[in-house]
């Protein structure tokens, strides 16, 4: 069933990664999972649902990203590092995408899925609301109708993401329940769902959730490790030593990792979110958590001895959720990839860096990545390579960067 | 192998079992369906509440689990577990609410209901044993479907604990029997597409939908979600073997607060009526 000495054989037929993944839903959904899986299955082994995908990829999205040798960045990194360190800094541009970040990859492929499937009605949860932008995007270019939940908290400090999603057609439900953030979202959305099974196709934006959904997201995010692997040979004739992406739920960086898995000289750093510090409020699931269930599969989760979840805190509404995708935990498990978490203010410095050194106004989700590179890269040598996902514009960060600088704007 | 007939009795458990199918046969023997109530631990002074569910006439209580996300539960359940974590509710007072119960109510069958998460936190095993020495005859957990039973069955038989699995009007004939395996003590039919305490089912569509577990289990069937008048339980006890109200009477518990127990009572006392005024 599994292909020997392979990372990228999973999940298993039941959705399981090891222990982790799997379908902890309510009976009710339980026959829609196994119809989606179904419906997954054929779409997958499709060419023309591929061509379709793709095709919408290149013309909509904006595909393939480009990659970016970023030189002055990675001259600044070398300032304070020994001599014959400081590592190439590369990034792949999926901030550049349409809608500003890799959420809309995913996004394309479920909305594809649900209309093979007959749906009519779509929902999501969002957390920052770039999902929920994304989703909003492709009900609206494929005329679905679209309810979008987001926490009443979220609602509140992400108003410019609440406006696009309403200029583009959809209705936002802010969710007064729990914590009211995105977890409470989730929720919601599985509320919905479960009342609403005849017409209605979930989107997640992540990789986590009900087997099949953290297969189907990771495959079609992972377009940008696929592109990543072919123009790094194609620009450098070799592979990266080492990837490095932030993880919220981990889709970014499951997309980027799965095609290098079987490489085996390329090392991979997940990076999660440690907000106030590993000691106090965060949201780093791996280092913090434990493994349990919620959401449709069993992973790391941040919780207490009872198994109540606990309240995640980031920085970045992105990052902010207390599970994470089961592949993830997985690969943690077995050593294959290696994790760790920055600070919301290690964050905050990254991004001001990138700023300056780039001219690139990153999202805070992968300023949590380049907090991580920046102290990579000077102890790697000088020609070893680092690739990172840029996984997001920071324009819907802004006010959330002042108000943390202390600057009114 | 699984049967899907009401399990035996394991030895020294044997004491105790089986308060479940004693309460299912002598609601039978009186003509009417058993009536099964619901409350959330913690919520509200439960020990109180658990005796007015008792005194008003319930035949089988259940004992809701809180968790922080309880994404199968309506507006009125989700408060209710909110007010008793935020009360400091842990797993250790759940059980000892749950001791206490069969201390005072030595043959009342009492079921935990929960979500998979605070029941595998310490390890199925652990969890079974804790159960049983609570003093419980079976547990439903509402985010373990049959595919992901590895654990939390395999540990409820070997302790001899009943595992009470749901069906829904999503659970076509293909997948029935699936459903049925493992399952014991009684099948709860979810009647309705949906969370806890909103909708209400047709009462066509549930007897069909009775009429087709029937077929597929001798298990008892009870039936719940959105039950709440006298005339919706007597309708349904017309054709299965068990009602449950739920959401009904948590919100009871929210608007009375310390007078709670009195309402609870009162309410539960004309279910109870309706189904035996079917009798025969």
């Amino acid at each position: 069933m599994t292909i020997p000495n392979s990372y990228r054989a999973l999940p298993d037929e039941r959705g399981h990664f090891g222990e982790f993944g799997g379908r902890y839903v309510a009976e009710t959904l339980m026959p829609l999972i196994l119809s989606l899986e179904q419906a997954y299955r054929s779409a997958k082994a499709d060419p023309a649902f591929q061509a379709q995908f793709d095709d919408l990829l290149e013309h909509y999205v904006g595909r393939p990203s480009p990659l970016y040798y970023a030189e002055r960045l990675t001259e600044e990194l070398r300032k304070d590092a020994g001599l014959g360190k400081g590592a190439q800094i590369w990034f792949k541009r999926d901030e550049l995408n349409h809608t500003g970040a890799h959420k809309i990859n995913n996004c394309i492929g479920q909305i594809l899925l649900a209309i093979r499937m007959g749906k009519t009605r779509i929902i999501a949860e969002t957390g920052a609301g770039q999902h929920g932008v994304a989703t909003a995007t492709v009900c609206a270019r494929f005329g679905l109708p679209c309810v979008i939940y987001m926490g009443a908290k979220d609602v509140e400090r992400q108003q410019p993401n609440v406006f696009r999603m309403k200029l583009l057609g959809a209705e936002v439900r802010a969710v007064e329940s729990g914590a009211r953030t995105l977890k409470d979202a989730m929720n919601e959305a599985l509320r919905d769902w479960v009342a609403n099974v005849g017409d209605t196709f979930y989107i997640i934006g992540t990789a986590a959730g009900p087997h099949p959904y953290p297969e189907l997201v990771r495959d079609f995010q992972s377009v940008i490790g696929r592109e990543a692997r072919e123009q790094m040979q194609a620009r450098t004739g070799r592979l990266p030593d080492l990837l490095v992406a932030a993880i919220g739920g981990g889709s970014n960086a499951i997309g980027l990792f799965h095609p290098f898995l079987d490489d085996k000289d390329v090392a991979m750093l997940g990076v999660e979110a440690a907000g106030e510090g590993l000691d106090a409020r965060h949201a780093a699931s791996l280092a913090g958590g434990v493994p349990g269930v919620l959401h449709g599969n069993k992973t790391y989760l941040l919780q207490d001895e009872d198994g109540q979840i606990a309240e995640a805190h980031s920085i970045s509404a992105g990052l902010d959720y207390p599970g994470i995708g089961p592949e993830h935990s997985w690969l943690k498990d077995i050593g294959r990839v290696d994790y760790t978490a920055v600070t919301d203010r290690q964050a905050l410095d990254a991004f001001q860096l990138l700023c300056r050194t780039e001219g690139i106004i990153p999202a805070l989700e992968p300023s949590h990545a380049i907090a991580a590179v920046a102290e990579k890269a000077r102890d790697m040598d000088e020609n070893a390579i680092i690739l990172a996902n840029l996984c997001g514009r920071g324009d819907k960060d802004i006010f959330t960067v002042a108000e943390a600088l202390g600057v009114k704007i | 192998m699984n049967s899907p007939v009401p399990m035996t009795p394991v030895e020294g458990a044997a004491a105790q079992l089986d308060r479940l199918a004693a309460a299912f046969a002598n609601a039978r023997a009186e003509g009417r369906a058993a009536l099964v109530t619901f409350v959330t631990a913690g919520d509200g002074d439960t020990a109180a509440n658990l005796d007015a569910l008792v005194a008003g006439g319930a035949d089988i209580v259940e004992l809701g689990m809180p968790f922080t996300d309880p994404m199968a539960d309506g507006p009125a359940i989700q408060a209710a577990n909110l007010r008793s974590l935020a009360r400091g509710t842990t797993t250790a007072d759940i059980l000892a609410i749950a001791t206490g119960f069969r201390q005072r109510h030595p043959n009342v069958p009492l079921i935990l209901m929960g979500y998979a998460n605070p029941m595998l936190r310490r390890g199925a095993e652990w969890f079974a044993g804790a159960a049983r020495d609570a003093g419980a005859d079976g547990v439903i957990c509402v985010d373990i479907p049959p595919e992901e039973d590895g654990a939390l069955g395999p540990a409820l038989r070997e302790t001899g604990l009943h595992l009470v699995r749901l069906a829904t009007p999503t659970t076509d004939t293909a997948r029935l029997p699936r459903v049925v395996d493992g399952a014991s003590g009684f099948l709860y039919y979810v009647s309705v597409a949906g969370i806890t305490g909103l909708q209400q089912a047709a009462q066509d569509s549930i007897e069909a939908a009775v009429a087709r577990l029937k077929s597929a289990t001798d298990l008892p069937i009870a039936v719940g979600f959105g039950v709440r008048t006298p005339d919706q339980a007597a309708a349904i006890g017309r054709v299965a073997d068990g009602v449950v109200v739920g959401s009904a009477i948590v919100e009871i518990i929210a608007k009375h607060s310390v007078d709670a127990p009195a309402a609870v009572t009162e309410y539960v006392a004309g279910l109870a009526r309706a189904l035996r005024a079917e009798e025969g």
